[in-house]
């Protein structure tokens, strides 16, 4: 009889299961709130702590200056109007190389390639993924750099042109593994009409399924393009970084993310140097949040239109 | 609960271990110009000294003298002086700041190889950093524009070449680079390159010209290659360089220190050629007890 109970004792759960439902859910949901927690935190900091460089500095001049000096040796200069063109040159460089290349390849390993190449080759591009940006750098200084001043007959490598190719190499697993995915999205439906009509398989690829998956691949370009944009130490050591304002793909140029990772390091804490770099560091999370944000809405409307 | 138990153990002894460990660890940061000079008196120091750790650093002086002001580091390696803004900033930390002087180095300004540019006069260096000669032509050489390269504004180079020898901003056109090493690879492959970097950098490196500079035109040029004219400040940007600690050093520091300062020591700062100090700054460092 005891031993029945105590049998009895243990399979009786020990909390109600409608509490331990509702704990699961709470769990979770706290889990979900973490990172939109985090996100809120980050914006919330960076304005508070931008909010004081503005005090000293004119929001105006700081917005369409053209010069960025804060250690200046005769008058301190907060213009960022370089920093963001060099921002965009290297990025829309960075895109000019890696989008018809990853829609090239993300085209290839969905529709063309043998299964057995599509199953060495896409793990591949992602391994790319992980190779450290500091390396990336290291071979834009000792490899990229030397062959485009051959190639361009210009004095050095450390120009707008070897961020680009750096940039692009590092955006193209984004780009081709989100491209893929949505080339497979497609209902192959549409492959086979598009095939019974008499189209050959480059038509089919490029008038049926890159079109029928174009939400989606304009969304990875986006991810990709929001990956060039805050990318720090690879344009730090292959561009040259000259603060002046950039004149061509061939000059050096000078980024955002380098600027605040060349001088938040030595900074005095609590100077209007030190809020100024936040309120880089702001400018630079507002852009990537609207790409991101785009790219999202771009995603979102794809999702519908296949559902 | 056992699991939980041993976790904390776990824990636990390992916050010991690390403030065991971070006593007997001497923690040094700093100046991109003194990082190999510095590192390689350390292991030598540790070889002699079993059971002595000595942890040395880059990230340029701004960042080993930040480090120093917020009690992050015992000491700061600085090829530049602090600024009294940052003597003020490490006291109001509680941090009295003593400095120590443990080579002299001759900066060097250098060209490419294939370059015909030997010497120029220190007013000419600073309108070329300042960007006013922007081509070669100008100070004798070829028809050709002149690339700059010199170091982020968290080096101590940077400052004391701005303000020894510019007295006024940088070109907007200068690439900075991100340490002595990459100066010399890039000069080394732009014909057009003029750059700047600690004399410990160019001694062993062919593919360059070490510039010969004369303080003013008219006087005789010196190159930094030459201890005498280091030493006897004929060679017009030649600077202390320096270690900065908190408070009179003791202990582990002040044995460091005293085998830096030592006749084996300075031979070694040779060997990694810059060079030893002069009587004026041993007197100077006999003020901190060295």
């Amino acid at each position: 009889m005891t031993v029945v109970a105590a049998q009895y004792n243990r399979r009786r759960p020990w909390i109600n299961p409608k509490i331990k439902e509702k704990l699961i859910h709470g769990f979770f949901f706290a889990n979900g709130m973490i990172s939109v927690l985090a996100l809120l935190g980050i914006f919330a900091l960076l304005t508070m702590t931008s909010i004081p460089a503005f005090r000293e500095i004119n929001i105006g001049s700081f917005l369409t200056g053209f010069e960025w000096n804060p250690t200046s040796y005769v008058k301190e200069q907060y213009g960022i109007v370089p920093m963001l063109v060099s921002t965009l040159m290297v990025t829309v460089g960075a895109l000019l190389i890696a989008i018809p290349l990853g829609i090239g390849t993300a085209a290839y390993l969905s529709d063309v390639a043998s299964p057995k190449v599509r199953e060495i080759a896409k793990p591949i591009v992602e391994i790319l993924a992980g190779i450290p940006s500091v390396v990336i750098g290291f071979l834009g200084i000792v490899l990229v750099g030397p062959i485009l001043s051959k190639i361009f007959h210009t004095h050095n490598g450390l120009n707008a042109i070897n961020g680009s190719v750096l940039l692009a190499v590092m955006a193209l697993p984004t780009i081709i593994s989100i491209s893929e995915d949505a080339l497979k999205n497609v209902p192959s439906s549409y492959e086979q009409a598009s095939l019974a009509l008499g189209a050959s398989k480059w038509q089919t690829i490029a008038r049926v399924k890159i079109p029928a998956a174009l939400s989606g691949i304009i969304a990875a370009c986006m991810l990709g393009m929001g990956r060039a944009v805050g990318e720090t130490m690879t344009v730090l050591m292959a561009t040259g970084c000259a603060p002046a304002m950039p004149k061509s793909m061939l000059g050096p140029v000078r980024t955002l993310t380098s600027s605040i990772a060349i001088e938040l390091g030595e900074v005095a804490y609590n100077t209007t140097h030190y809020y100024a770099l936040f309120a880089l560091g702001l400018v630079l999370f507002l852009i990537t949040f609207f790409i991101n944000m785009i790219s999202d809405i771009i995603l979102h409307k794809y999702e519908k239109v296949n559902r | 609960m056992k699991k939980i138990v041993i976790a904390l153990v776990l824990i636990l002894s390992f916050a010991l271990c690390q403030n065991v460990c971070a006593q007997d660890m001497i923690q040094i940061k700093g100046s991109d110009t003194l990082i190999n000079l510095v590192q390689m008196l350390s292991e030598i120091y540790m070889q002699k000294n079993p059971g002595k750790y000595i942890a040395v650093t880059g990230g340029g002086s701004g960042t080993g003298v930040a480090a120093l002001i917020n009690d992050k580091c015992d000491i700061a390696n600085a090829s530049r002086l602090m600024k009294p803004k940052e003597v003020d900033q490490a006291a109001r930390n509680g941090v009295s700041v003593n400095r120590v002087v443990i080579a002299m180095d001759g900066l060097s300004v250098i060209t490419n190889g294939n370059s015909p540019i030997h010497q120029l006069t220190a007013d000419e260096i600073g309108k070329i950093f300042r960007g006013e000669i922007t081509n070669w032509s100008d100070v004798g050489g070829p028809d050709s524009s002149i690339t700059l390269y010199g170091r982020q504004s968290n080096s101590g180079t940077f400052v004391f070449f701005r303000d020894a020898i510019l007295k006024g901003d940088y070109s907007q056109n200068m690439n900075r680079m991100n340490g002595n090493a990459q100066i010399v690879e890039a000069v080394k492959q732009d014909v057009s390159g003029i750059g700047y970097v600690g004399v410990g950098y160019v001694k062993a490196v062919t593919g360059l010209n070490v510039l010969k500079v004369a303080a003013r035109a008219g006087m005789s040029y010196a190159s930094p290659l030459s201890s005498e004219d280091v030493k006897s400040g004929k060679y017009p940007i030649s600077r202390p360089l320096n270690q900065y600690v908190n408070g009179t050093p003791s202990g582990d520091t002040k044995a460091f220190l005293e085998f830096e300062l030592s006749p084996e020591g300075q031979k070694i700062v040779e060997e990694e050629g810059f060079f030893p100090i002069p009587l004026e700054y041993q007197e100077f460092n006999k003020k901190v007890g060295l």
